[in-house]
């Protein structure tokens, strides 16, 4: 191998940097599950008699389903009673009222990730929702949301405080039965965010999560659920991150999103959960379900992420296009390095009439790593003048690793449009040798033509999360006069 | 400026320079002319810093400084350019913002502060109407989708814009149609300067209608085995290259 791709693999390999542990009393469940443990855990969260209900039969239908097995992912199987299903910063209550009873470790823990959630230090115009573990510990601006009439708070407190939404809205976009994963989430979710935007309202901030794995041998099962009522709009964030640990961790979260007539949801993830070292060791097992359904008229659901982290990634956040003249998108950036994998996607169902959709995929591979891509556009029949356009781009970093692409394609309907394009290019060494000739470094060179290619996905970002997508990439921001 | 001494450069096991010498001044203009496969664009990447070469002997000092020691980035920052012989495409990064990184990549080299968002635009445009090219080529990917000649004319847009000393172009001419020519040409002229150098690498006399070099040297089989001043290209237009190799 010849210095410049040793360089380039030198800057790929950069320390995971959200790595460090948090050292809080955590009251944590023995390992293991089974309906008494769902009990407890139900228990535990003061929850209505309907959701102990709608857990038990989750787990029973879970029980039935066989465990995946895709061919491109290579999965050690996972010993789903090895792991511990509830785990909870220990505080004087439940869960804290103020912030001023949060842990303050937790909050020095999320200061280091740059989520600051002390009032004097928050985010100018993003509430944040910060998870740790299996419980939300701090809901920013909270009240400042509430004089609109935007319900943003953890999903436990809303299964208590506003149980005919959940009744009406959980596990409608994905059912319980949808998936393994969804299954098992549905049983065992502990925490994650809802949201609520009623009719005619613009959220008048960006509303934000940021999710942080910090206990062992748990996994984290989030639920997010989100409902943009009539003409409403929001903007929403995901940001996630986990210690550096041996053994692998699980995630599986569900997110539902729902768009009603002329509502539009926009939903952003800069995922970078911890990897795993060059031999694969260790690293987070990320299998999530997403799902929009874009139930209103004219109603839009665009999905845009970067996928950095993981030792495993499964996810294809996907849009039921059911209300006509709807629109889809999805925007995504994935990265692998070392031995990770990404099998990651999305479905574009066309159901309603005149409804369109977009796929922009960008695919990064480096070290021994697999990246695929894995969509389906499916046009049912009667879905009139469905529109699909798809493109998917991977980038090589030297040639031990893989880019794979499965466009799946079903349509019923003759008076459907599909279009896919897709290319495959590799950063070469004469490319590295002239930007250094140039006068750039080797590291801004990479950085140049990384953030040069994933750029239809960045400027889908908010701005907030755009400079933080760069920067995990290794790119240092440097505005483009064009 | 340059002192290239006894150079003997290898790829692989293949010796590609044989004990090569050259002495560059500042202000200078030094054509290299020779036979396909002779060494041109070695020379031209040994020089510019490019992996792949292997120094086996001799030294080259450029502005008193050891220039093989430099890495090729820091070469560049002081000064060293190379137009390309065939200029690689960049997608998805446009012109201007790599023009941009690179001029803030060597101010920050010479201790200069990053250079004003309107000055910077100011001088592209001005450098890039001196060129006769569309101010549409500086909000293109680099170079993608090109033509031959628009790629090379690129080139010359870039030495304009970061001011080097030691300038290398490598078959610039090759590809151009007349009016390129004469324009690129143009645009070399109006960079001579009393403290900047070039090295031009050419098969073809046309070229140096338009820029007169000082120098005019051969290189056949890793060697410069004859110099002379502007008039040995024409004889060299003339005669070729056979009655060198066996003098
Ligand atoms: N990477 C390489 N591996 C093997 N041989 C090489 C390599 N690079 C250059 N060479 C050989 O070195 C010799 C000199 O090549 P070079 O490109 O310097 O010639 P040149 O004088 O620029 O020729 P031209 O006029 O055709 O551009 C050629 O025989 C070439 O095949
Ligand atoms: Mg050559």
């Amino acid at each position: 191998m010849s210095a410049n791709n040793d360089e380039i693999h030198h800057l790929l390999n950069q320390d995971y940097k959200q790595g460090f542990v948090t050292d809080v009393q955590s009251e944590t469940f023995p390992a293991g599950l089974n309906e008494d443990i769902i009990a407890k855990l139900s228990k535990v969260k003061n929850e209505p008699a309907f959701m102990l209900d709608y857990r038990l039969k989750a787990f029973r239908h879970w029980q039935t389903m066989p465990s995946p097995d895709w061919a491109q992912l290579n999965i050690e199987p996972i010993d789903y009673q090895a792991i511990s299903y509830y785990s909870a910063p220990k505080s004087k209550d439940n869960a804290p009222k103020s912030l001023d009873e949060v842990d303050p470790e937790i909050l020095e823990a999320y200061k280091k990730l740059g989520i600051p959630l002390a009032e004097q230090e928050q985010l100018a115009g993003v509430a944040v929702d910060a998870v740790f573990d299996s419980v939300s510990v701090a809901t920013t601006f909270k009240h400042k949301l509430q004089e609109v009439g935007v319900i943003f708070c953890p999903i436990s407190e809303a299964i208590r405080e506003h149980p005919e939404l959940i009744k009406h809205y959980l596990s409608s976009v994905v059912p319980v039965g949808d998936n393994f994963f969804a299954a098992l989430n549905s049983a065992v979710f502990t925490d994650g965010s809802f949201v609520y935007i009623p009719k005619g309202v613009r959220c008048p901030m960006e509303l934000s999560t940021y999710f942080r794995i910090n206990a062992s041998n748990t996994g984290q099962f989030e639920r997010t659920l989100i409902i943009a009522d009539e003409g409403s709009y929001v903007s929403y964030l995901e940001g996630c991150s986990a210690p550096q640990r041996d053994e692998n961790q699980l995630h599986a979260a569900v997110v539902e999103l729902v768009a009603l007539n002329d509502a539009h949801i926009k939903y952003s993830t800069v995922q970078n959960w911890y990897p795993g070292d060059k031999e694969g060791k260790g690293g987070i097992y990320n299998f999530v379900t997403k799902r929009a359904d874009c139930r209103g008229e004219n109603s839009k659901v665009s999905w845009t992420q970067v996928e950095t982290g993981s030792a495993i990634t499964w996810k294809y956040p996907s849009c039921v296009l059911t209300g006509n003249n709807s629109v889809g998108e999805f925007y995504s950036v994935a990265v692998t390095n070392n031995l990770q994998q990404a099998d990651t996607g999305t479905k574009m169902i066309h159901i309603g009439k005149n409804t369109k959709s977009t796929i922009i995929a960008k695919g990064i591979s480096a070290g021994k790593a697999q990246n695929t891509y894995r969509g389906l556009v499916k046009v049912i029949k009667n879905a009139e003048n469905a529109r699909n356009y798809t493109q998917c781009d991977s980038l090589l970093v030297g040639d031990q690793c893989g880019a794979h692409t499965f466009p799946y394609v079903e349509v019923k309907e003759p008076t459907a449009q599909i279009e896919h394009e897709a290319t495959t290019s590799k950063i070469s060494e004469d490319q590295l040798f002239f930007c250094q000739q140039r006068g750039l470094s080797a590291e801004d060179a990479v950085s140049m033509i990384v953030n040069g290619f994933c750029k239809q996905v960045f400027k889908e970002l908010p701005m907030e999360f755009a400079v933080e997508a760069q920067a995990l990439l290794g790119l240092s921001l440097e505005g483009s006069v064009g | 400026m340059l002192e290239i001494k006894e150079l003997t450069v290898n790829v692989g096991t293949k010796e590609i320079l044989k004990g090569l010498n050259l002495h560059v001044n500042a202000g200078e203009i030094h054509a290299i002319m020779g036979p396909n496969g002779a060494g041109k664009s070695t020379l031209s990447h040994v020089l510019s810093g490019k992996a792949g070469y292997e120094v086996t002997s001799g030294s080259v000092t450029y502005n008193g400084k050891d220039l093989l020691e430099m890495s090729a980035e820091i070469r560049a920052r002081e000064g060293v350019f190379l137009a390309f012989q065939y200029p690689v495409e960049i997608a998805g990064v446009t012109n201007v913002y790599l023009l941009k990184a690179a001029l803030n990549a060597i101010r920050k080299h010479k201790g200069l502060s990053e250079v004003d968002a309107m000055d910077f635009l100011t001088l592209v445009k001005s450098k890039t109407r001196a060129l006769e090219m569309d101010e549409k080529f500086l909000y293109r990917a680099v170079n993608e989708g090109f033509s031959g000649g628009e790629k090379k004319r690129n080139e010359i847009l870039q030495m304009a814009m970061l001011e080097p000393q030691l300038c290398i172009l490598d078959e610039t001419d090759s590809g151009l149609d007349i009016d390129a020519l004469r324009i690129v040409a143009d645009g070399v002229n109006a960079l001579r300067a009393e403290n900047r150098a070039f090295i031009m690498v050419t098969h073809y006399q046309r070229l140096l209608d338009y820029i007169k070099p000082d120098f005019v040297h051969v290189l056949a089989d890793g060697k410069i085995v004859k110099s002379g001043g502007a008039e040995l290209a024409l004889e060299l237009e003339e005669k070729g290259y056979g009655w060198l190799e066996q003098a």
